[in-house]
């Protein structure tokens, strides 16, 4: 029986494009987690005049079809504004690649979101969110969803982590149920850090934890 | 075919030549079916074949050929045994069994139909290695269980249970004991005197026999109930055609395991776990180090996933399984790594090599160079590992 994969996808999962990370990218997001099995990162460069993507890369921790979408998506991305690019579909990656088995099909949905949450993190940096709405505790607790806890391989949120969220006057104080010393403490301090300093309203996050 | 690097033979084994010339006589000359003694003399041929077969085999267990009967393969012979006991007792004795958590399917989702019609069934916690806990075990029984199901060796870290122990407690406390032996057969020592086993599922298709053959080693006087209806066959324990070939093949695949076969599949073992941890970093061996079945080594390589691990491993004609949910057409992961109390990423990155027969020590160096290739190459694009 042949490969479930066309040669296309078993191409860019061989060789895969743009991969690696961006020190000092204008914006980046992860999409997925280690118990999915599926994990996408992706960085971006805009200019910022013409707000076209200069420059994109990507680190995947996943299956072939993970590894080839990671790879399409950059492909279909660099060197379109960033409007552009948001409009790229899932199916447009799929179809790319010359089509995805069924059951793979939501790698592609990955590859796009997390598309999306780079080009939104980028906008929200840079101070071109439209819809200006007030941070409240569920959006930040939406955001926290995205922080994967290493211990439990799910989500902070899921896990019950986050024991408090605080919002006042664009500082968010967020306590976790978590010793200080714990050896995942600071890698899940950062990211969650990462995935709220950049709300438009926000000036500053703190990260406590209790004992 | 290109050269082929088969590392999988807990799933399958390639067929020995030798069976398969023991086989053959059975297909072309004593083909028809085992006839009774009045029968005529082509039958009369098949019958002594299959009975010499079956008394083989139950030898080789400890037990009188009357206690063993032919199935198509352990997936039967563990319905046969789990089901088939309880449909004798569920109404007599009790309607609760015991199985542990890492049982393979045939033993899990037997214990599954049964609770679905009304069985309790309790799922014994196993231990970081994947021991069950006899004292546990213990607590577990009550006057209401008719058997305890717990395997010999488990199908992907390869941990071996205490069958002794287990099989000494459950005959004091007057209870059933079946175990699913289908990757320690001939593998590891198992006597079911010397053990008190009532019931043992084993299987060809691993040890280099046929495919659809296997069998139910059942105890005397075990309360047992047929589920295949139609002839009389197997003692009427099993409607259906005699697999005379197969039983035939399956005996002589039996008598072509050496002790000192397996001696080299547990120095070829040992040599996979070595050069593993030796050349790749943030490894971790799942199962036991020492009560594992000597061709069944298991390693989780972290901040990757399996399926990429054996797609690239299949491009060098390497062939491996994988507990990663990506593999499996369920995208469920492993409920033995789970079991075993590991996260999902261990098992998403767990890759099982199951050794055989024909597998070579420089096989196993070919394999972990290119393995550590693969993993270094994995490792540089994945998000995970590099804080």
């Amino acid at each position: 029986m042949a490969s479930p994969y066309n040669d296309i996808v078993l191409e860019h999962f061989k060789n895969p494009r743009n991969t690696g990370k961006i020190e000092d990218a204008d914006g980046k997001a992860t999409e997925g987690s280690p118990a999915c099995g599926d994990m996408v990162s992706l960085y971006l460069k805009v200019d910022p005049e013409t707000k076209i993507i200069t420059d994109i890369k990507f680190e995947s921790y996943g299956c072939a079809s993970n590894i080839a979408t990671g790879s399409i998506i950059t492909e279909l991305a660099k060197g379109k504004t960033i409007d552009e690019a948001k409009k790229i579909t899932w199916k447009e990656a799929s179809e790319a690649l010359g089509g995805l088995p069924k059951i793979k099909t939501h790698c592609s949905v990955l590859a796009v979101e997390v598309l999306r949450s780079a080009i939104q993190n980028y906008e929200e940096k840079h101070g071109l969110v439209i819809n200006k709405e007030d941070t409240t505790e569920e959006i930040v607790r939406a955001r926290l969803k995205k922080v994967m806890n290493p211990i439990k391989g799910l989500d902070m949120v899921a896990t019950h982590l986050v024991k408090e969220i605080v919002i006042k006057d664009g500082n968010v104080r967020i306590v976790l149920d978590l010793p200080e010393n714990h050896q995942f403490a600071n890698a899940i301090k950062e990211d969650a850090i990462e995935k709220i300093e950049s709300l438009w309203d926000i000036d500053k996050v703190t990260v406590e934890f209790t004992d | 075919m290109e050269k082929v690097f088969y590392m999988d033979n807990a799933a399958a084994t390639r067929l020995d030549e030798k069976v398969l010339e023991a086989m053959r006589p059975f297909y072309f000359e004593s083909y028809s079916v085992a006839t009774s003694e009045f029968g005529y003399s082509l039958g009369l041929e098949a019958r002594e074949a299959m009975e010499d077969a079956r008394g083989r085999l139950a030898r080789y267990l400890g037990a009188d050929m009357d206690e063993f009967i032919f199935t198509s393969g352990s997936a039967e012979s563990s319905n046969l045994a789990v089901k088939g006991v309880a449909k004798a007792l569920g109404s007599k004795k009790g309607r609760h069994i015991i199985v542990s958590k890492i049982e393979d399917f045939p033993v899990l989702y037997s214990a599954r139909t049964l609770e679905k019609e009304g069985f309790k069934v309790d799922y014994l916690e196993v231990d970081e290695f994947g021991f069950v806990n006899i004292d546990n075990l213990e607590k577990l029984i009550t006057a209401e269980t008719i058997l305890v199901s717990i395997q010999h060796g488990n199908q992907e870290i390869g941990t071996i249970q205490d069958i002794k122990r287990i099989g000494a407690l459950c005959y004091k406390k007057g209870v059933l004991f079946h175990t699913d032996a289908t990757h320690t057969f001939t593998r590891v020592p198992l006597d079911v005197r010397e053990m008190n086993v009532d019931l043992i599922s084993v299987s060809a298709h691993t040890i280099h026999g046929p495919k659809g053959i296997g069998g139910l080693y059942i105890r005397k006087k075990t309360p047992i109930a047929k589920l295949m209806d139609g002839g009389f066959q197997e003692f009427d324990l099993r409607a259906g055609m005699d697999n005379i070939p197969g039983a035939v093949g399956f005996a002589k695949a039996v008598e072509l395991v050496t002790d000192e076969e397996n001696t080299r599949l547990a120095a070829m073992r040992n040599k996979i776990i070595e050069e593993v941890f030796e050349k790749i970093p943030d490894v971790i061996l799942n199962g036991d180090a020492v009560k594992r079945i000597p061709q069944n080594a298991n390693i989780t390589f972290h901040y990757v996933e399996g399926e990429s691990i054996t797609l690239h491993l299949d491009m060098y004609g390497i062939a491996v399984s994988t507990g990663s949910a990506c593999f499996s057409r369920s995208l469920e992961a492993s409920h033995v790594i789970a079991g075993i109390g590991g996260d999902h990423e261990r098992a998403h990155g767990s890759i099982r090599f199951t050794l055989g027969r024909f597998n070579t020590m420089d096989e196993v160096t070919f394999v972990v160079e290119n393995l550590a290739k693969i993993v270094e190459n994995l490792r540089k694009i994945s998000p995970l590992g590099k804080g």
